[in-house]
């Protein structure tokens, strides 16, 4: 399995971002985040129509092991979120980058993406 | 920093695509994949843990018994039955506790396990009590030992190794047997029927693969924690330490009163706290909402003052969060814990919360 797909991009806070075709971001947190915290048992996410400024904290979760807040990558609108992952947080263990996601966003600058690390600036803040 | 230490089975757990972690100096599995999955496995099935990390100490000699006497708040005379093992807690003078120890009286004597992390200080101590005394002690650094945990679990051990069977199948509860150069416990740390299997380090592989064969889930520290947090048993450094007495932690049980006579180390202390009064006492507390406790988190009792979660996690069996705590002893039944800012509510109970598969508190 590819533990950091190169079509994504990441926060050093852990977090995957993918650009839809449509415009819009899905965001979820990495395989190495889900490893790091193990199986994780609880989830919160954002809102619907909430508005998350950049870094901004858009949810927890609760592992096995430890609490672990979950920051916005970028600034912008969270159009939807991943109610599956409430009932089956193991989604984001088994699924990190699939079934696993935990909201999307409409950017309120798209430019913000670009200042995101790529799978190989990733892959070396996380030494893998 | 020195290297980590490994145990005799170290390549089977990468073998097994284990995790590994570092714990007290040795590289350890904390999971093979789901902490989870090994837990249920465990409490439905069978498990197996390495917990050869943990050192063996053989005691022998002519005032082996009443050194042991003398070291350990529990009473070695108890042990009636040759392979018969006692729970104890270790005191120093002002009865904090050095560590938590198993003792089984053995042929020739006895043989002591005791933690990993505080391997180091508790020999010490030991050889500096044992001045005296007509005892040798004897650290088996030659044997690797098994923990084997769940309902399945002896009967997979006895399928992995019929040679054993005969022997397995006579051990009565908390209770192990010699086999060869292994030495077979009927013990373990789960709340579950099990085994912890003490064999030459040589055999160490060949015996992790056989059970492989039969079906037997490695398991890894983290499946250790959150089985022994439901069975509602200490973890040393968590619930207990030096600066802990042992009736603050649940350990009443395990200290031997009686005969008045036995100066056990610490005796006089643990007399005096009793004398005066043990402001804490030890419980469960369950959460049945959305959160999970941790330990370090503040207890609040409303009207009588304030505890500590020991050790908390999410209960796998029970599909809620759970926690050991020491809290004031007036506490009653409910009591308020700050979870990341918003002050929760929990309920108080008796440990522990589960044996042998089902919910046990109420």
């Amino acid at each position: 399995m590819n533990t950091i797909p190169a079509d994504l991009k990441y926060a050093e806070s852990h977090e995957w971002l993918r650009l839809e075709a449509d415009g819009s971001v899905t965001v979820g947190i990495s395989h190495h985040a889900q490893e790091l915290l193990g199986d994780l048992v609880f989830v919160e996410l954002p809102k619907a129509g909430q508005a998350l400024a950049a870094g901004e904290q858009a949810g927890v979760v609760e592992s096995v092991k430890a609490a672990s807040d979950v920051y916005s990558p970028i600034a912008g609108e969270v159009i939807a979120v991943n109610a599956a992952l409430e009932s089956a947080p193991e989604l984001a263990n088994s699924d990190s980058y699939g079934e696993g996601w935990f909201f999307r966003l409409k950017p309120s600058n798209p430019a913000e993406i670009g200042g995101l690390l790529d799978a190989s600036q990733y892959a070396a803040e996380i030494g893998a | 920093m020195t290297a980590p230490q490994h145990t005799p089975f170290y390549d089977s757990h990468l073998a097994a695509g284990a995790r590994m972690v570092d714990f007290a100096g040795w590289e350890m599995p904390i999971n093979y994949g789901s902490q989870i999955k090994e837990h249920d496995q465990v409490r439905q099935d069978a498990g197996m843990f390495d917990v050869s990390h943990m050192t063996i100490v053989d005691i022998t000699g002519a005032d082996a018994r009443v050194w042991l006497q003398r070291l350990i708040a529990n009473d070695v005379a108890r042990l009636r039955e040759t392979g018969k093992a006692l729970y104890s807690a270790m005191l120093d003078d002002q009865g904090g506790v050095i560590d938590d120890l198993i003792v089984y009286l053995v042929a020739d004597g006895y043989r002591m396990v005791i933690n990993a992390g505080t391997t180091a200080k508790d020999l010490a101590w030991m050889e500096k009590q044992a001045s005296g005394f007509a005892v040798a002690l004897d650290v088996r650094r030659d044997l690797a030992m098994l923990a084997v945990q769940g309902p399945q679990a002896i009967a997979k051990v006895c399928q992995a190794r019929p040679d054993w069977a005969d022997a397995i199948r006579a051990l009565k509860v908390f209770q192990g047997v010699p086999c060869g150069e292994s030495f077979l416990a009927r013990t373990g740390y789960t709340g579950e029927d099990g085994l912890e299997l003490m064999i030459p380090a040589a055999e160490a592989a060949p015996l992790f693969a056989r059970l492989l064969e039969v079906g037997v889930a490695p398991c890894g520290l983290g499946a250790r924690d959150t089985l022994r947090l439901e069975a509602g048993m200490n973890l040393y450094g968590h619930e207990m330490d030096e600066t802990v007495s042992p009736l603050q932690a649940g350990m009443d049980w395990t200290i031997a009163w009686e005969p008045a006579s036995r100066d056990f180390i610490g005796r006089a202390a643990l007399e005096a706290q009793r004398a005066g009064g043990v402001p804490f006492k030890q419980v469960g507390l369950v959460l049945e909402g959305r959160g999970v406790l941790r330990a370090g988190q503040a207890v609040r009792v409303e009207g009588v003052g304030e505890g500590v979660i020991t050790s908390g996690s999410f209960s796998p069996t029970l599909k809620y969060s759970v926690a050991i705590a020491r809290v004031p002893f007036a506490t009653g039944e409910h009591a308020l814990v700050d979870l990341r800012g918003v002050e929760t509510g929990v309920r108080v109970v008796k440990l522990p919360f589960v044996r042998h598969g089902k919910q046990v508190y109420c």
